[in-house]
């Protein structure tokens, strides 16, 4: 297992034209840790996570990866060099809501291709980790086949696979089971607890509270673009002190219980 | 009454035109490809002058009719001193006027891909040209097939328009039979036959190209 990064977001501010997305976030990300970013759905926390890897850029405030900002030469200064930003970013995953795999490639391929086009492996190596990297989320059997091909929690998997082949330090997951039928997203949410016991940092846009409450180190909690509150599970959804979180919660509960 | 022997007899003079058909609309397409991919790259540039030039090329060729397009650079290139056989001029015409609708087929292509594919290159680290080259390209040309043989077929009916300016193909070859033969119906239907024919065949290697391709 390579180290795991940190990441500290401080100050962080995001607009979309007069719309203020993200207001004055400050978070703390501890390495090797999982962290759930949860609130409502236009609180802001896919852009949040977004800003992580500079997906969204964010307007001021700062973004440090091991102590390293992200997205620009100096805090509110110029737009870091293209080279050093795709560098960053070789060494953070992502997974997204909607998998993003490239349909006109085999699951092997797509695994790959980050291999052979980011880090300059040769193809036959590329392939050979590739077949490893889908071993490991238990598809070693599906390795030829299209995403066409394949169930969305397969997809999702080729997806996690694809992140996690490139050996980041850090992954990101944009909500990764909300496309999926409920009988599939088991199987991502074990993936996904494999590599947390594994020590790599992890940032979760969900909306899976066990996930967040089983596997999570800390919870983060937004609404309207505000960071609302941070802290264990335990504390955030056992006991909330804020009123948005108790009323999230029990829209929550009330929609669960059929 | 109908004459069987002459329509039949029509094939041969109108099958050697047809070699000017294929060469107007074939060379017109290739070179339509390469300069339509041009003004595509221009369409979605981010300098703002390059988008303007890019739609009025566009505009210019689409909204004025292919003939008059023909006649205009058949009499304009004399007057600005190009000497060349009207085919050269049938042929630049026809790939000019390609340009502007192929280029429009691969930037509608580009932009229906959704935002997702280049976001996932992107967040890999993977650098322009090869999200360009690996992911958005290769499924962009896939997605352009029916719609490019769909204006193949369409510039293989178009090259008609070129016997205005004195190329020997298929239409006007048939206009040539007819007046010799003063049998109009025949020469017509038979250039029909052969336009269909070309056009069936087309319309497979489409079919044939989309199952390829199909991701």
């Amino acid at each position: 297992m390579v180290e795991a990064s940190s990441v500290e977001i401080r100050k962080v501010n995001k607009y979309y034209g007069q719309f203020h997305a993200l207001k004055d976030i400050d978070l703390s990300i501890p390495p090797g840790k999982v962290t759930c970013l949860i609130g409502p759905s236009g609180s802001g926390k896919s852009s949040l996570l977004r800003c992580i890897n500079f997906l969204e850029e964010y307007d001021s405030g700062e973004v440090l990866i091991d102590g390293q900002l992200i997205g620009y030469e100096t805090p509110g200064g110029r737009r870091m060099a293209p080279r050093r930003l795709r560098q960053m970013r070789s060494t953070i995953g992502m997974v997204f809501q909607q998998f993003n795999l490239w349909p006109h490639m085999t699951a092997q391929e797509n695994v790959a291709e980050g291999l052979i086009r980011v880090r300059g492996m040769r193809k036959r190596d590329a392939m050979e980790r590739a077949a490893e990297a889908l071993t490991r989320v238990g598809l070693s059997d599906r390795m030829g086949n299209h995403p066409s091909r394949l169930s969305g929690g397969q997809q999702q998997r080729v997806a996690i696979a694809r992140a996690v082949a490139m050996d980041p330090r850090l992954m990101l997951f944009d909500e990764p089971t909300s496309a999926l039928d409920p009988e599939l997203v088991g199987e991502v949410l074990n993936v996904m607890k494999a590599l947390a016991a594994g020590g790599m940092t992890m940032v979760v846009v969900t909306h899976e509270m066990g996930f967040a409450a089983h596997v999570a180190d800390q919870i983060a909690f937004l609404e309207a673009g505000e960071l609302v509150d941070v802290d264990v599970p335990s504390r955030i959804l056992r006991e909330p002190e804020d009123r948005r979180i108790q009323s999230f919660l029990r829209t929550y509960h009330e929609r669960n219980l059929i | 009454m109908f004459s069987l022997s002459t329509f039949l007899d029509a094939f041969w003079p109108l099958t050697m035109a047809a070699r000017y058909t294929l060469l107007v609309s074939g060379l017109g397409i290739a070179l339509g490809l390469v300069i339509g991919a041009f003004v595509c790259v221009l369409a979605l540039s981010k300098s703002r002058p390059a988008r303007i030039a890019a739609a009025i090329w566009v505009s210019y060729l689409r909204g004025v009719p292919m003939l008059v397009q023909l006649l205009v650079v058949f009499f304009l290139l004399p007057v600005i001193g190009i000497d060349v056989p009207a085919i050269v001029a049938a042929v630049m015409t026809t790939a000019i006027v390609a340009s502007a609708y192929i280029s429009e087929i691969w930037r509608g292509a580009i932009m229906a891909l959704p935002k997702g594919q280049t976001e996932a290159a992107i967040a890999i680290g993977m650098a322009p040209r090869h999200s360009w080259t690996r992911i958005i390209l290769p499924q962009a040309v896939a997605l352009s097939i029916p719609q490019l043989i769909n204006e193949l077929i369409l510039l293989v009916k178009a090259s008609s328009l070129v016997s205005v300016v004195g190329v020997m193909e298929i239409t006007r070859a048939s206009q040539a039979q007819a007046g010799v033969t003063f049998r109009p119906l025949e020469a017509y239907l038979a250039a029909a036959c052969l336009y269909l024919a070309i056009n069936l065949c087309l319309a497979a290697l489409g079919r044939w190209l989309e199952h390829r391709m199909a991701v």
